[in-house]
């Protein structure tokens, strides 16, 4: 069973980190900042994800893993909002009416 | 062990870099924001040396006020910045500068590597003696009983610092609200970070307050982090900061400072010394400071990136 736990854990932990790993090749290569923001907010959000979930059968300590959790929840949640924020800081001032005059949406921050 | 060596050297390669680039940087914006991930990284040091909290003062006060401080610096100073740029210093100063600090730095290594084997050390003593002081973190042990004095300059240092950038105010500003936090317009994703995230964040610091008697926490790391959640709710836009010629206001930015000399004073009676606590009362003593500390010092921070008082929120950006 600890075993298999263990195995978990490693796949889980891994797949985590090439998402970060992508996550910075994106952050690198993207060429504007909203794909690059949409790389780096993805490995926040999927990567650190992936590292809590695999780290969740290795919490000894009672209730850690309410603390593992948090920690993904408020990174995802900080994360949300700074990608907006720079998203709004970015984008040319023009595009609310460019979007509506194309009947279409601005991209969704994240 | 060994893949723990690759990662420590990965790490110390990597503040050494960034060090570099933050002191190279041409820019005061860039430097400080490399700043900022420099003291994160500075903060896992700390954790791998297993001191953890002096990585949570790194982290609360050392990355993340600080930084917000020199930012907000570097943004007030912006428009000066090319004029500045333009006269710097000839090649012989900043050699000599230069020359100089790596001779502090050189210093500071040589020290630190020529201390005899074992290093002198205090560690021993404390571990004795804790247990006179109730608390089970030697670090709050030390810092609230064996080295009191030296917490107690600390937080009242804090209020000079303050008056000091109050001092910055216009003479007819005097008495009115910090100006220096912008809030953004309504309406944006900060707005619902404000008013999701402080709950959480004033648990943790109360936590951090708490917890700080017996395991790694503290006043100054859980009244960083209430700072931080005043702090955001400011910027929001969804309270205003007070004005500083507030009677309550004052009293509560003192009254951490003066309830610790007033520990320390009662002390020449009732212990025989300045700071002493009387046998048995220590550790209630050293809770009920940090408790009266924690919102003073958490006011005071918070005030510190306010900044000075102005006349009008910048262009009545409020309402």
């Amino acid at each position: 069973m600890s075993l298999a736990l263990d195995l978990f854990t490693i796949a889980a932990v891994t797949l985590g980190a090439i998402f970060f790993l992508a996550g910075t090749v994106g952050l690198l290569r993207f060429p504007d900042t909203l794909t690059r923001l949409h790389a780096l907010t993805k490995a926040d959000n999927l990567g650190l994800g992936l590292v809590v979930l695999g780290l969740l059968p290795q919490v000894t300590a009672p209730f850690g893993w309410i603390g593992l959790i948090a920690v993904w929840l408020l990174a995802m949640l900080s994360g949300a909002t700074v990608g907006q924020l720079l998203a709004q800081a970015v984008r040319p001032p023009d595009w609310d009416q460019a979007a509506t005059r194309d009947g279409a949406e601005g991209p969704a921050g994240d | 062990m060994t893949s723990a060596l690759a990662v420590d050297s990965a790490l110390v390669l990597l503040v050494l870099g960034l060090a570099l680039w933050v002191t190279a940087a041409r820019a005061a914006y860039s430097a400080a924001v490399g700043f900022v991930a420099y003291g994160l990284l500075l903060t896992i040091v700390w954790v791998r040396l297993a001191a953890v909290d002096v990585a949570m003062t790194e982290a609360a006060l050392g990355t993340g006020l600080t930084g917000l401080l020199l930012l907000g610096a570097a943004a007030r100073l912006a428009p000066y910045e090319s004029a500045e740029a333009a006269r710097r210093p000839g090649p012989g100063l900043r050699w000599l500068v230069g020359l100089l600090c790596a001779a502090v730095a050189a210093g500071l290594a040589a020290a630190v590597l020529l201390l005899p084997d074992p290093a002198p050390t205090l560690a021993p003593l404390v571990a004795e003696n804790l247990a006179a002081t109730g608390v089970g973190n030697p670090i709050t042990g030390v810092l609230l009983a064996h080295r009191a004095i030296d917490t107690l300059l600390e937080t009242v240092v804090l209020v000079p610092a303050l008056i000091g950038v109050w001092s910055l105010a216009a003479d007819q500003d005097w008495g009115r609200r910090p100006g220096s936090l912008t809030p953004l317009h309504a309406g944006s994703a900060l707005t619902l970070l404000a008013q999701v995230l402080p709950p959480f964040g004033i648990l943790v610091g109360v936590h951090l307050v708490w917890a700080g008697a017996d395991d790694p926490g503290g006043k100054f790391q859980g009244a960083t982090v209430l700072a931080a959640m005043w702090v955001l709710v400011l910027v929001a836009g969804l309270r205003e900061p007070p004005a500083v010629r507030g009677r309550s206001l004052r009293l509560l930015l003192v009254v951490g400072a003066l309830f610790f000399v007033g520990v320390g004073v009662a002390g020449i009676w009732l212990a025989d010394a300045f700071l002493a606590y009387p046998e048995g009362l220590a550790k209630p003593l050293i809770l009920a400071i940090e408790i009266v500390l924690t919102p003073s010092i958490a006011v005071i921070l918070g005030l510190l990136l306010a900044g000075p008082p102005v006349a009008e929120g910048p262009s009545g950006a409020r309402s």
